[in-house]
Order: C-alpha cells, then structure tokens, then sequence
C-alpha cells in the first residue's frame, strides 16, 4: 500500500505547488492522476518515489516512510531521459544492475520485444526518434518488474497506435505481477480504459479536487457507452465543458 | 587532361585532399630558393632542411634532442593533469570546494605562466625540475576548468535516473558522471597538451642545453637557418602526433559523441547530394 500522507510542497521561491494531498493507493491499484498544466502531477510523482522531499507531510510504502529512492518503486519521467553513451540495450540494462549478468540478456530481450525496439537495440539513443525513445524509457522501467510503478505521461509523446499498443502492454504487464500503477495523464479516454480510479488535481494550490472510482470490467473497448458518460463528467471537473 | 582527372579524383577519394596544399608549397618554396628569387642564407630549400635533418639524424644529436623535449613534455602533462584532475573533480563535484578554491585557482590563472619562471628557478633551479613545472602550469588550467564545467553540467536528470535505479557514490560516478564528463574532459587534455607543446619551447628558449628548443635558439646563434626551420617543422610533428594519439584513445570512450557526429554529417552530406540533384 502506497500512502501519502498530507503531503505539502513549497519550493524555495516560495511557490507552494502542492497544499496538503492525501492518496492511499492499495496494492495493485490502477490510479489515473489528471488535472490541468502547472497543477503540481509531476511534484507528487516526485515525491512519491523519494527524489524530492515533501515540505510537510510523509509518503509511506508498506508501513515504511520513503525519503529516498528505493528500488521497488519505479518512474517514467516525462522525458525519455536516456544516457547519452549507452545503447538502447545497455539503457535498459541500466535498471538491473542489481541482477546477475546471465539474467540480465533474456529480461531485456523481452522488454526490448514488448515496446517494439528489437531491431533499435544496439543504436544510440541520439539515433531514435522521440517516441522510440520513450519507448525505451517505458522498457527501462518496466524490465526490473517494480512494484510501485509511477509514469509521468508515459505515452503523450507517441503516435496513436503505439500509445493504443503500450496501454494494452501496460496492463498485460499489470495481469502478470499486479504493481501498483500511479500515472499522469492528459488523455480523459486513457485514464478511463485503464484505471481503477481517477483522480482529478486542480492548480493553486496544487490539491486533489476529486476522486472516481471506475468500477467497469476489463478489458474496456474505447467506444463504451458508459466511459463517454464518465468522460463527460470529468471534462467537466477539468473546467473544459460548461457545466 | 583525363589522366589529371583521374589523378584528382583518386586524390580526393584516398583522404589525401589534405597533402595537397603542402606539397605545392613546399614546390613553390622550393623553387622559389633555387631560382634565388629568395635568399638562401635566410630561407634555405625544403632540401637543404631536410639534408640537415638526416645529418642531425647521422650523428645521433636529434634523438637526443627529441628524447628530452619528448620527456619534458611527458612529465609537465603528467603533473599537470594529475593536480587538476584532483582538484577539478573536487571543485566540480563539491559546491563547498569549488567556493574555497576556485577563486584562489582563478586569479593564479589570470597571471602569465611566464611570470612564474624567475621564481620556479630561484626554487628549482635551472635544470628539469623548474621547466617540468612550468610545463605542467601550462597543462593544468585548460584541464582543470574543462572539468570542473564538464562535471558541474552533467545532466541533473540523468543523475535523477540514476539514483531511481539505486546507483549511488562511487557507481553513480562510474556508471553516470563519469561517462557524461568525458567528452569535456578528453577537451581538457587536448587543449592542454597543446599548451604543454607551447610552454616546453618557452622553457627551453629560456635556457637549455639539450631539446629541441634549444636547437631553435642554436641555429639562430649559429645562423644556420635550416636548423630553425627543421626544429619548427618536428615541433609541428610531434605536437600534431600527440594530439591525434589522445584524439585517438579518447574517441575510445566518447564514441557514442563521434557516431552521433558522423550520422549528422552523414546526413548533412545526403542533403548536398539531393541539393546537386534538384539543380
Ligand atoms: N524545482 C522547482 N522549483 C520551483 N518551482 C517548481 C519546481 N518544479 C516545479 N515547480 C512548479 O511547481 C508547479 C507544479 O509543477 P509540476 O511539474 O508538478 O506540474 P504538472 O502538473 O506536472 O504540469 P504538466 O502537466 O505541465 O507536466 C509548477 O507551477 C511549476 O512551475
Ligand atoms: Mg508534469
């Protein structure tokens, strides 16, 4: 269980990105983080696995406060965030340094063949285009099995059939070993497909201003008549759709 | 006129395009001292250099030359490198260092190297000891700031990255910092190498009785010009030698820079070409 505990943020210049935000998310929950530019998703995200510290408040993981970053929780930055000087290969070799060598080839071969990169695996990181590289980053969190797995907007830079595509290998990869999912999103429809719950953040203060739970079976089809009623009513809590 | 262009064409094909200019220098020049247009007590011939160096060659003198100025360098670098890598790592990794030493380092810099010589050889004396150092001063700086920058500007999100994945102290600097400093740091060495080779011929102008320094200053006091020009042109040698040796191990570990270089030039190439093609 992944618990924030009144967990407030303020930056040295004083701009309080988040008021204080309460979130328990149970083992193996699917939570969607929406909420408009600047609202402070990447902050809590932050927090949440240890990079930066709350100005008041804890994050506890499983009875224990994270101050810093642990190897069970893993993050896809919004960026790709590749090493420069590595191979996509070795990139995602980089999450196991923990693993013996000969388990190491075999795991990152399948992370490598899931995000559709077999054949980029030797080129640089400079050589792939922003959605191959994301894709990468995805295979990069994904290969040392977290799990807590934060992802900051995992898929807002790739095309439409990828993104369909890395949804669908998200939550193959959730029936295999159940982690806790935590993701940004400024997509309403993906956030519905895949979640559990939903929240929704506002700005200024930075604060949860509301939370759904998606009680819908999966596998959800996109054109689900229930999800456009869902739809609606967060656009609304987003402030894009008169009320 | 085929035949010249075939020449050309397997001139520019074989990497050789660079000898080109050379070579119809050292014609022109050479020409110019056998017809006497030039005097050759002032600018002997490219021939009359290269019999004075196969002489200095005869009778052992040049490899002796060589070996000291060669050695004088090896060592400067070696000082040199070595205290600013320490202290460039330090300043570059730790905030607290860099405000204790920087400016003390900075102002040191702004003083000529030169300046130092009386004083190193009032300290060291006038042999090997104060002319390593000077040397090594002349090293330092170019290696020292090129990594205290390289190190202070590695990505703060890469560093992120690594310590998500557990990577602290000594593997986050062999596996992230390292690697992300390199390149500036090859920078550093090459450039200060570069000013080694400057900082060795004015140690040796200074007063010396061996290295090819000297043999500048001995063909001026002998007026045999030939001297002088040949130890120029085995500075320009060995200098350009050295350079292309540690261009060469550093390309070893930044690779990953070159390739990115060499698709982009690729790249730039193919936009000639099709440029060409739409003419
Ligand atoms: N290191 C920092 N120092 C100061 N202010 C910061 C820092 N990081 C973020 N902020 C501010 O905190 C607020 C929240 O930023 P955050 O990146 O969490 O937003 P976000 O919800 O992820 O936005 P987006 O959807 O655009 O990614 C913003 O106003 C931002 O300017
Ligand atoms: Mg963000």
């Amino acid at each position: 269980m992944l618990r924030i505990d009144r967990v407030s943020k303020r930056f040295e210049n004083g701009l309080a990105a988040l008021s204080p935000v309460d979130l328990t998310i149970e083992r193996g929950e699917i939570v969607g983080l929406v909420g408009t530019s600047g609202c402070g998703k990447s902050t809590l995200l932050r927090i949440a696995c240890g990079l930066e510290t709350p100005t008041t408040g804890e994050v506890i993981l499983d009875g224990e406060p994270v101050t810093e970053p642990r190897s069970e929780v893993g993050i896809v930055f919004q960026e790709p965030r590749l090493m420069p000087w590595l191979t996509v290969r070795q990139n995602v070799g980089f999450a196991l340094s923990k693993f013996s060598k000969s388990r190491r080839g075999p795991l990152i071969d399948a992370a490598l063949h899931k995000v559709g990169l077999t054949a980029f695996a030797d080129a640089l990181p400079q050589q792939l285009s922003g959605g191959m590289a994301q894709r990468a980053a995805i295979a990069r969190a994904l290969v040392a099995r977290p799990s807590v797995l934060l992802l900051d907007e995992p898929f807002s830079a790739l095309d439409a059939f990828t993104r369909l595509g890395l949804q669908d290998h998200l939550l193959d990869i959730w029936r295999e070993d159940k982690p806790t999912l935590l993701f940004v999103t400024h997509d309403i429809e993906e956030a519905l497909v895949l979640s559990d719950r939903i929240v929704v953040m506002r700005a200024k203060p930075g604060r949860i201003h509301a939370q759904y739970e998606i009680d819908l079976p999966r596998p959800r089809r996109r054109a689900d008549p229930r999800l456009q009623v869902w739809k609606e009513r967060l656009l609304q809590d987003l402030d894009l759709v008169a009320a | 006129m085929k035949a010249l262009a075939f020449l050309g064409r397997g001139i520019k094909r074989s990497g050789l395009l660079g000898f080109v200019f050379p070579v119809l220098l050292l014609l022109v020049w050479e020409s110019l001292s056998r017809f006497g247009i030039v005097r050759a007590s002032l600018l002997p011939p490219p021939s009359a250099v290269a019999l004075t160096l196969r002489d200095l060659a005869r009778s052992g003198e040049l490899l002796g030359h060589i070996e000291v100025t060669l050695m004088r360098v090896a060592f400067g670098f070696a000082g040199g490198t070595l205290a600013a890598t320490v202290l460039g790592a330090l300043t570059g990794y730790s905030d607290l260092w860099r405000r204790l030493l920087d400016p003390l380092l900075q102002a040191i810099r702004s003083i000529p190297s030169i300046a130092w010589v009386p004083l190193f050889v009032l300290w060291l004396g006038i042999f090997e000891a104060s002319k390593d150092t000077l040397i090594a001063v002349g090293v330092f700086f170019p290696v020292y700031l090129n990594l205290m920058a390289g190190i202070q500007q590695v990505d703060r999100k890469l560093v992120e990255v690594a310590r998500v994945h557990g990577y602290r102290g000594v593997a986050l600097v062999r596996y992230v910092l390292l690697p992300a400093t390199l390149p500036t740091y090859i920078t550093g060495l090459r450039g200060g190498l570069g000013l080694g080779w400057m900082f060795v011929i004015a140690a040796e102008l200074m007063g010396a009785s061996e290295g090819l320094g000297f043999l500048l200053i001995d063909g001026q006091q002998t007026g045999r010009p030939a001297i002088i020009i040949a130890s120029i042109l085995l500075f320009g040698c060995f200098g350009k030698l050295s350079d292309m040796a540690l261009a060469r191990i550093g390309q070893r570990f930044t690779g990953w820079q070159d390739s990115f270089k060499a698709a982009k030039e690729k790249e730039a190439n193919a936009s000639d070409r099709s440029g060409l093609q739409a003419i």
